[in-house]
């Protein structure tokens, strides 16, 4: 008898499938020289954006908690990680070696993130914890931009003040208060995101086919319900927010070792919110949607840059926003495309939180 | 003399934030959504003043009258376009769709007036000295404040004793029974945004008379301020943004003097993340307990 594929794993393999695609036909395009070299810049940051939907996905979408701080555990990952890279850079001469454990390190320090915000946070419902995460993706980026830390022959100096921050003569500065990071040295490639995706990727899609994903996903639909059947409340919001934070470091960190400098105000409230809203047209819980979302909607207001309407880009890019809102939820196109792919369609429980 | 100076600079702040975070929190109250553009109504606003007074020479008060129909118009054009078709919609489908107007208003300003920041003429000018070239308070300070009262009681007296009023209070507690009992639900959430925006335009007037710069931007570092301020007081509650906003300004203003400049931000969002912890309604809202 042959074993039929369950729908959800079938589901993840076209997503692999999707990413393997689409990093092969690019790779084949920039080896022949079809890929300009505007756009070839842009491989790097959208596979971070790529893995930052994915991330927050798990948060909106899967846990169904809203967050407007994700840009907060980017930060957090882009700067440990350019700090560690800097750190390995003697220890560690080999390039693919030293960014996989920056990234790592980026994890970490987002993951750690996660945990010190989350688990306060996680006690609140709806629009307060919004508005958490949204004060702590502000302090995180306010205490980066008054941060300082460098190394010299006695070891890792911080301070929050550049007056207290002293190095010896042969000392190098990493993270220069509000200059940001400066002299780093760049280690991303499109390879190391195109593995970062597929982690994440595997990360995400394994914990929402499993148990503990299931719990993620009943607390979301009726808290009191899956509570009342048994679900530790703290220990499955915590960890789906933990894992979404640590991927989102990870992402900074490969992101913050894409340029050779990086300041604290990149990542603030308004990358938070582009994330964000990558998630919700992407569609909420669906992580493909995610994917493509981020992908195509990072690429193409970078490349309306090259025509004429430049100046109303944003415009442009604002009133796309608010009639796909509109359209995507307007009741009678809703019923039109309902009844179009009345098969395909699951029935719409989703509604609201 | 300079702990006073504080107390003044930081009430008279509070009092901006105060009248942005009753805009806020009205529309919060009836229509459930967070108003993301409302910062850049006020940016708005602003604008219009400048044009008025300090291009076309107007006296100022007919250019806060006309920021005034400016942004009321522009609320309720807002609402009936980008909002009402959204009322079933999920919250955060409103969330994004706020976000999008938001941008648009920030991009549309940039385009029509140009992104460079602009020198904004104060509508008062001058500082009452209490001990000469010691303590002193700006004219600016003492209209933000008696604006910020007057606003305050107007809205009390406006929300107790209207039948307007009454039925906002109505639609906030229960939009369907409302409606059962003959109240127009569009009407009165057209009307809170109309409130809501006029507000945001005085608010934009006194903030920009207070700190003279005036770009497309302006507006969103003090609405995102602003909605702190409304959480903090208990989102919902006109006295609660009121003493949201007088204690966000004084706790800014002292963390800018006291703590360091750079970190006031993060003083203020841990305040605020604190009383959260402690009081998860903020500190004047009311616990609305879950039915199963």
């Amino acid at each position: 008898m042959k074993k039929k594929l369950n729908k959800n794993s079938l589901n993840g393999f076209i997503n692999y499938g999707i990413i393997l695609v689409v990093y092969l036909v690019l790779q084949f395009l920039i080896g022949g020289g079809m890929v300009s070299n505007s756009l070839q810049s842009l491989l790097v940051p959208a596979c971070c954006y790529v893995v930052m939907a994915m991330s927050l996905n798990l948060t909106v979408g899967i846990l169904g908690e809203l967050s407007l701080g994700h840009a907060g555990f980017m930060s957090l990952g882009a700067f440990s990680g350019i700090v560690t890279s800097i750190l390995l850079q003697s220890v560690l001469p080999a390039v693919p070696l030293r960014l996989a454990v920056s990234m790592a390190a980026g994890a970490l320090a987002g993951g750690l993130g996660g945990v010190i915000v989350g688990v306060p946070v996680l006690r609140l419902r709806g629009d307060y914890l919004a508005i958490v995460t949204l004060a702590f993706g502000q302090i995180i980026k306010n205490i980066i931009m008054v941060l300082y830390v460098g190394v010299d022959g006695t070891g890792l100096h911080v301070a929050l003040n550049s007056d207290r921050f002293i190095l010896a003569e042969d000392g190098t500065t990493i993270i220069k208060g509000p200059m940001g990071a400066v002299g780093v040295t760049k280690l991303a490639s499109f390879t190391a995101g195109f593995v970062l995706i597929l982690i994440t990727l595997l990360v995400v899609q394994n914990l929402v086919n499993s148990r503990a994903g299931r719990a993620i996903m009943a607390l979301r639909d009726n808290r009191i319900a899956a509570e009342s059947v048994g679900i530790n409340v703290t220990k499955y919001k915590l960890m789906a927010f933990v894992i979404s934070a640590a991927l989102a470091g990870a992402a900074g960190a490969l992101f913050g070792l894409n340029y050779s400098s990086t300041v604290a105000s990149k990542f603030d409230f308004n990358t938070s919110i582009l994330v964000l809203v990558f998630v919700v047209l992407g569609g909420l819980g669906s992580i493909r949607g995610s994917m493509i979302a981020a992908a195509l909607l990072y690429v193409l207001p970078e490349l309306l840059r090259s025509f004429d309407i430049a100046e109303y880009r944003m415009l442009i890019y604002a009133i796309i926003l608010i009639l796909v809102m509109l359209a995507t939820n307007n009741p009678t196109l809703k019923n039109f495309f309902g009844s179009v792919f009345k098969k395909k369609k699951k029935p719409a429980s989703r509604t609201s939180k | 003399m300079s702990f006073l100076n504080n107390v003044i600079t930081g009430i008279s702040l509070g009092s901006i934030y105060a009248i942005i975070a009753l805009g806020y929190t009205m529309v919060y109250g009836i229509a459930k959504m967070l108003n993301f553009a409302h910062g850049d109504v006020i940016m708005v606003g602003a604008y219009m003043v400048f044009f008025a007074a300090g291009r076309f020479g107007l006296p100022s008060v007919v250019g806060v009258l006309l920021a005034v129909v400016v942004c009321t118009v522009l609320g309720v054009v807002i609402e009936r376009l980008a909002y009402k078709p959204l009322r079933q919609a999920p919250s955060l489908a409103v969330l994004i769709t706020a976000i999008g107007v938001s941008y648009f208003l920030q991009n549309g300003a940039q385009i029509l007036w140009g992104a460079a920041t602009k020198r904004f003429t104060p509508v008062v000018e001058g500082t009452l000295e209490l001990v000469p070239g010691q303590l002193g308070i700006s004219y600016v300070a003492i209209l933000s404040v008696v604006c910020c009262i007057a606003v305050m009681a107007a809205l009390t007296l406006f929300t107790t004793r209207t039948r307007m009023g009454k039925a906002m209070r109505a639609c906030s507690e229960d939009k369907a029974a409302a409606q059962l009992m003959g109240i127009n639900v569009d009407a009165t959430i057209s009307s809170t945004f109309a409130i809501g925006s006029a507000l945001a335009a005085v608010a934009g007037v006194l903030m920009c008379s207070a700190y003279p710069v005036l770009s497309p931007t302006t507006g969103s570092m003090p609405g995102i301020r602003a909605f702190t301020a409304a959480v903090f007081g208990g989102i919902g509650s006109i006295p609660g943004a009121l003493l949201g906003g007088i204690l966000l300004g004084i706790i800014e203003t002292f963390a800018k003097a006291y703590i360091s400049t750079d970190l006031s931000d993060a003083v203020v969002f841990a305040v605020l993340i604190v009383v959260l912890l402690v009081k998860p309604t903020g500190l004047m809202g009311r616990y609305v307990p879950e039915k199963v």
